[in-house]
């Protein structure tokens, strides 16, 4: 038994041979949570230099957790970059595809860093936390292109932009459950009532000594909050919301679930569905660029241009049986198609629908609802369908 | 479930029990713990050869593949349908109901003990 690690060759990819546990890496880093993680039992994978958990005991025991009661996941991997000064907002309308200076204070919004070319450098969640100042979330893998795109753009305005990555812990627990499991947790007092707490708004609070942003985001397609904290409380506040959470049925989840799930949910992941040489046009994250904006923005002349008329576009495949097409497995029109007019970029046998499901840019003809196409799964075509993102919504 | 000390193993994270002409495969709880939950196994048909060292079938995670090798040259006598129907058996009993096939052989190759494995795998 060979682990195919062709399977997943994206750098960002969750790891699947057996060497990947054991290779010791000497850049590699560890979360502030990682003794939690090592006393739980967790397996460990590399995840753009960090070790993080992969699986504790079960990735489909982890994803169904989180569908039907509720898991937490450590992000402390991902980078935060706050932008302070008067002219925040102002400064993040032109670093960014979206229109942030008109946010409310603790709402949040996804949106796009984009370069020249309209192409992402990568996708992110940016917190309102103060009149004057933004929290901005970046993939893990891209913490530096991020922070030198942002720093480069920030001359000519009256702002700081600061790398507090190293300083800041991010907790997410996700599930129906959850609200539930914040509000037993010892120690944690938020300034408002999480009942109230509408999706993508955020909350002030502390945990015992310690400064807490509790936001209502999350990428597993479930309700849930991610908790962002100082480093040094950050262990003492994993217990916490643990403990709490037993009795609802909390468990940790590793990357594994946390990959699959957002999967399900139809929401990209860098380095699979969006790339520096992608438009986000091409993702179908045209309503993240605001061409309504009334200001310049990095990227806006492309954006305005578009990509060209054949440009692949993201679409959502599903097949019958369990063989899953998985990433960079070629997609075509027919069984005999001599070429391919489609790659998948993230695939998986859906845990919570039982059949296989992924996401593949397609040529523009073949991305129309219901088109029949063929995946060609390590030597065998294997019929699959186009269908509407997301694959799963949950009953609201 | 075999007695791991007593089974002989491959460097593909296989193991096999050998009774007389017959190699009873499956992987070791190694190989199971790297995969992650199996979802689909795909085995050889009963009566096909099989030759050691050729990929003869798949074992697939949520996350990932696995090539199933034959540790043997042989004709396949039997397959596991119980880990077809339900493949989490590879996880939750990778040395004794998540075997996969058995295979009648002439000639055993030269494999590895349980030491040898253990000291590949680092354990």
């Amino acid at each position: 038994m060979t682990p195919d690690t062709a399977a997943h060759p994206a750098s960002d990819s969750l790891p699947n041979d057996a060497s990947s546990n054991t290779a010791q890496a000497s850049s590699e880093r560890f979360s502030p949570l990682h003794q939690a993680h090592v006393d739980a039992g967790a397996s460990f994978t590399d995840f753009a230099g960090w070790q993080m958990p992969v699986r504790y005991s079960s990735d489909l025991a982890e994803h169904h957790a989180v569908r039907t009661k509720a898991g937490i996941f450590d992000l402390s991997h991902m980078a935060e970059i706050t932008v302070s000064g008067p002219d925040a907002g102002a400064y993040l309308d032109y670093a960014l595809a979206g229109k942030l200076s008109t946010i409310d204070l603790l709402q949040a919004k996804y949106s796009l860093i984009l370069n020249d070319a309209g192409g992402i450098i990568d996708d992110i969640v940016v917190y309102r936390t103060n009149a004057e100042d933004y929290l901005v979330v970046a993939n893990a893998g891209n913490r530096v292109p991020a922070f030198e795109a942002l720093s480069a753009r920030a001359a000519r305005f009256d702002v700081t932009v600061t790398d507090q990555s190293d300083d800041v812990a991010l907790i997410a627990v996700q599930g129906p459950v959850s609200r539930a499991i914040l509000e037993a947790t010892a120690g944690l007092t938020v300034d408002g009532e999480l009942a109230e707490l509408k999706y993508y708004r955020a909350l002030g609070g502390t945990f015992q000594d310690s400064d807490v942003l509790v936001a209502r985001t999350g990428y597993t397609g479930e309700d849930g909050f991610e908790l962002y904290i100082d480093v040094p409380a950050a262990a003492a506040l994993w217990d916490a919301l643990r403990a709490a959470g037993e009795p609802f049925g909390l468990v940790p989840a590793g990357l594994a679930s946390r990959d699959t799930l957002r999967l399900e949910a139809g929401m990209p992941l860098y380095g699979h569905e969006l790339s520096v040489t992608g438009y986000p046009a091409q993702a179908g994250l045209g309503r993240v660029v605001n061409l309504a904006k009334e200001t310049d923005f990095i990227g806006r002349a492309a954006s305005e241009e578009g990509p060209p008329a054949d440009a692949p576009v993201l679409v959502g495949l599903v097949a019958a049986g369990k063989r899953a097409g998985r990433a960079d497995y070629p997609v075509f029109r027919s069984a005999d198609a001599p070429v391919a007019e489609g790659v998948i970029t993230s695939g998986a046998l859906s845990p919570t629908l039982g059949h296989p499901i992924a996401m593949a840019y397609v040529a523009p003809g073949l991305a129309r609802l219901g088109t029949d196409v063929f995946v060609d799964v390590r030597g065998t075509r294997i019929p699959a369908t186009v269908t509407q993102l997301p694959f799963y919504k949950r009953q609201k | 479930m075999a007695d791991k000390t007593e089974l002989q193993y491959t460097a593909e994270h296989e193991w096999v029990l050998v009774d007389g002409d017959t190699a009873l495969v499956g992987i070791t709880a190694y190989a199971a713990d790297k995969l992650g939950d199996v979802v689909f196994v795909e085995l050889p048909a009963v009566g096909s050869s099989v030759a050691a060292g050729t990929v003869v079938g798949e074992i697939e995670s949520t996350k990932s593949v696995g090539e199933l090798f034959a540790p043997v040259n042989g004709t396949v006598v039997e397959t596991n349908d119980a880990v077809v129907d339900s493949p989490e058996l590879v996880n939750s009993d990778p040395f004794g109901a998540g075997w996969l096939l058995k295979v009648s052989f002439t000639e055993l190759p030269t494999l590895l003990s349980y030491s040898e494995y253990s000291a590949l795998v680092g354990e």
